[in-house]
């Protein structure tokens, strides 16, 4: 009963890590006894040689969500991301995609899987610098060895979803950041991979192109509903895209949970300061401030959903008043008054 | 002072003299026993080389030029280095060295095109495997730094006198170069796009097509045109064992002290290599209008 129970949930999960470890170094088998007793990563480098890129890290990755890895630099994102496609194979661990075993892909049937299955976002857009975007687009499905009229209708409809049309015939070189990871996305898209790898895809933008670029995915994203794996160290970035979060320190994996779960009850003092600055009033859902009895509410009802800024923007005219926070049926869940919405804003 | 650390105790000359000869008899028995075999090996090769100088040498001279300007246009679309390839040409033809030149032409454009075709290769091979580059790069570091000379001997004492020898000399000479860039070349490709590569699950012939050799085109385009540099300044000496052209009036020049006629040919020689390097690198900075 518990084990197809089990089962039933891993196939819900796209993507299943267990007990995931990576040493580097010359021979990681001989020093994988002392990363199970627990030595910590500078002695497992000062004494036996080796980098602990990722420990013990177990995660279940939900089909069609946005699940992201964050942590600070060093911390071993790209590294656990990377095994998701075998680019990086693991020291110790199984990864499971749809219930199959990754690790047992023989060379063929990884090209295949890489072909068709799962695809990639890089930092740096890593575009073929003497290809047109057209041809660049195209890149997956050539691989793939699509006929060549399949490669360019493909190609040509995501290089117009991503909002490069008339661009077909440049060089990377001659478009902004920006473009260069549209086209990067559309790349990734137009294999029709279920699952998409994303490393840092926004960090080396401006600010503003950034916001853009998050847009462009969220408004993909509702389209498609693919199983992005999105890697980033930038917290507010996470929280707006992610329908999950994964935060590791040192290659471990300190916690995992939804942005709210997160941002309400951080795990640690790491974690706290990681996420302190993060806009709150965006995210933070009015419900999960909501208390107290709900009879004496004179103010408007709000939907227990709303972010803490609309809330607070609703809040305004009745400065005095407790209003009632309501599920989407109208079902009453407490109350919250303008005090306590901003006060939750500005938490730390 | 005691005689020994006055005077390098070295072996004696008649030890050294049985070593050597034992050493030239060893490689004579080894020439005469294939020699022929390996001549009749090369014999495509040969008639290929008389093939393409046959045909430099029979067709009109107007005609060779018409298309040495188009090469010239197509290559760079530069109409100043096409004017500079024509007057370089005619000066050549008008002080009488048309013939020969058209000999080294075919000698140089042969030999630049076996090269490449062992060259590119290795380059690739070596890139693949630091063992295979830890192997070859000592040997490509003897070729480059022995004396010429040195290496005509055993062609000579195996093949003769001819074009056959000369050929190998040149094409040995000339090889290291696009070798050792090609290698490189692909060494030096981002890192970033190679995973990428390896990330949408290309094969490796589709990597090596796509991305590896069209990335790593600047070095190899400068490797190539090293050698065809080397290639031409060693048509020179190989004329020392009978490769005609260009190299034996120069040769004849240095024997009986004919200055001017030796200032000439090396003139026509100059401008061969001026006319190669800059069509070559024209087109090479052409295919890279994406950067
Ligand atoms: N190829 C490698 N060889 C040795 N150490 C590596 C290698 N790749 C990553 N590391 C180490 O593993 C750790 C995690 O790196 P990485 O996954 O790149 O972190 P992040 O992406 O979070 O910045 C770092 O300490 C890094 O130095
Ligand atoms: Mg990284």
């Amino acid at each position: 009963m518990d084990e197809t129970h089990g089962q039933i949930e891993e196939m819900q999960s796209a993507i299943v890590l267990q007990r995931l470890t990576k040493l580097f170094g010359p021979t990681p088998s001989d020093v994988l006894p002392f990363v199970h007793q627990g030595l910590d990563k500078n002695k497992i480098f000062n004494e036996h040689g080796h980098v602990l890129a990722l420990r013990d890290i177990s995660l279940k990755i939900e089909t069609g969500k946005v699940q992201i890895i964050m942590g600070l630099s060093g911390s071993g994102k790209s590294t656990l991301l990377r095994h998701i496609n075998r680019l990086i194979e693991p020291s110790a661990g199984r990864i499971l995609i749809r219930g199959r075993d990754v690790l047992s892909l023989d060379k063929q049937e990884l090209r295949k899987f890489r072909q068709h299955q799962i695809s990639m976002v890089f930092q740096r857009f890593a575009l073929l610098p003497h290809r047109t975007i057209q041809d660049n687009v195209a890149f997956g499905l050539s691989a793939q060895k699509a006929t060549s009229s399949a490669q360019r209708e493909t190609a040509n409809t995501w290089v117009h979803k991503v909002g490069l049309g008339g661009y077909e015939n440049s060089f990377p070189a001659q478009l902004s950041g920006g473009m260069q990871q549209r086209v990067g996305l559309a790349r990734a898209l137009a294999t029709g991979a279920e699952c998409l790898l994303m490393d840092e895809p926004f960090s080396a933008l401006d600010p503003l192109i950034r916001t853009e670029m998050q847009d462009l995915l969220l408004e993909l994203q509702s389209e498609l509903g693919k199983t992005i794996i999105f890697v980033t160290h930038d917290p507010d970035e996470a929280v707006r895209l992610g329908d999950n979060i994964a935060i590791l320190k040192d290659g471990e994996l300190i916690q995992h949970g939804a942005p709210m779960q997160i941002l309400t009850s951080p795990k640690n003092d790491y974690i706290r300061t990681f996420i302190q600055d993060v806009n709150r009033g965006r995210v933070v859902s009015v419900g999960t401030i909501a208390n107290g009895e709900t009879k004496t509410c004179d103010g408007p009802d709000i939907v227990a959903t709303t972010p803490l800024a609309e809330a607070a923007r609703l809040l305004t005219n009745h400065p005095d008043v407790s209003a009632r926070v309501v599920t989407e049926k109208g079902h009453p869940l407490g109350s919250v008054t303008l005090t306590s919405v901003v006060e939750a804003m500005a938490a730390r | 002072m005691p005689e020994w650390l006055l005077n390098f105790p070295a072996m004696t000359p008649d030890a050294l003299r049985s070593v050597t000869r034992s050493i030239d008899a060893g490689y004579l028995s080894f020439s005469r026993a294939f020699g022929d075999a390996i001549e009749s090996f090369f014999d495509p090769l040969l008639l290929l080389l008389i093939w393409f100088e046959q045909i430099l040498l029979r067709t009109p001279w107007v005609i060779i030029l018409m298309v040495l300007v188009l090469i010239a246009y197509g290559a760079s679309r530069n109409l100043r280095l096409v004017a500079g390839v024509l007057i370089a040409f005619l000066l050549i033809g008008y002080f009488g060295m048309w013939e020969n030149t058209m000999r080294t032409l075919a000698i140089i454009l042969v030999c630049t095109v076996i090269a490449l075709m062992i060259g590119i290769p290795t380059g690739i091979w070596m890139s693949r495997s630091d063992r295979v580059q830890a192997i070859i790069t000592p040997v490509l570091d003897v070729m480059q730094t022995m004396p010429i000379f040195v290496y005509l001997i055993p062609v000579v004492m195996l093949l003769g006198l001819g074009k056959i020898p000369g050929m190998l000399a040149v094409v040995v000479y000339a090889i290291p170069p696009v070798i050792r860039l090609t290698n490189l070349g692909i060494r030096l490709v981002d890192k970033d796009v190679i995973e990428a590569a390896d990330a949408f699950g290309a094969g490796t012939w589709q990597k090596l097509a796509r991305v590896q050799l069209p990335l790593a085109l600047p070095n190899i385009m400068a490797g190539i045109n090293q050698t065809i540099m080397m290639a031409l300044s060693m048509v020179v000496i190989a004329s020392m064992i009978g490769v005609k052209g260009l190299g034996q009036p120069v040769l004849q020049a240095v024997t009986n002290q004919y200055f001017a006629l030796g200032l000439f040919n090396g003139l026509a020689v100059v401008g061969l290599a001026i006319v190669f390097d800059r069509v070559s690198q024209s087109y090479g900075k052409r295919l890279q209008q994406h950067r």
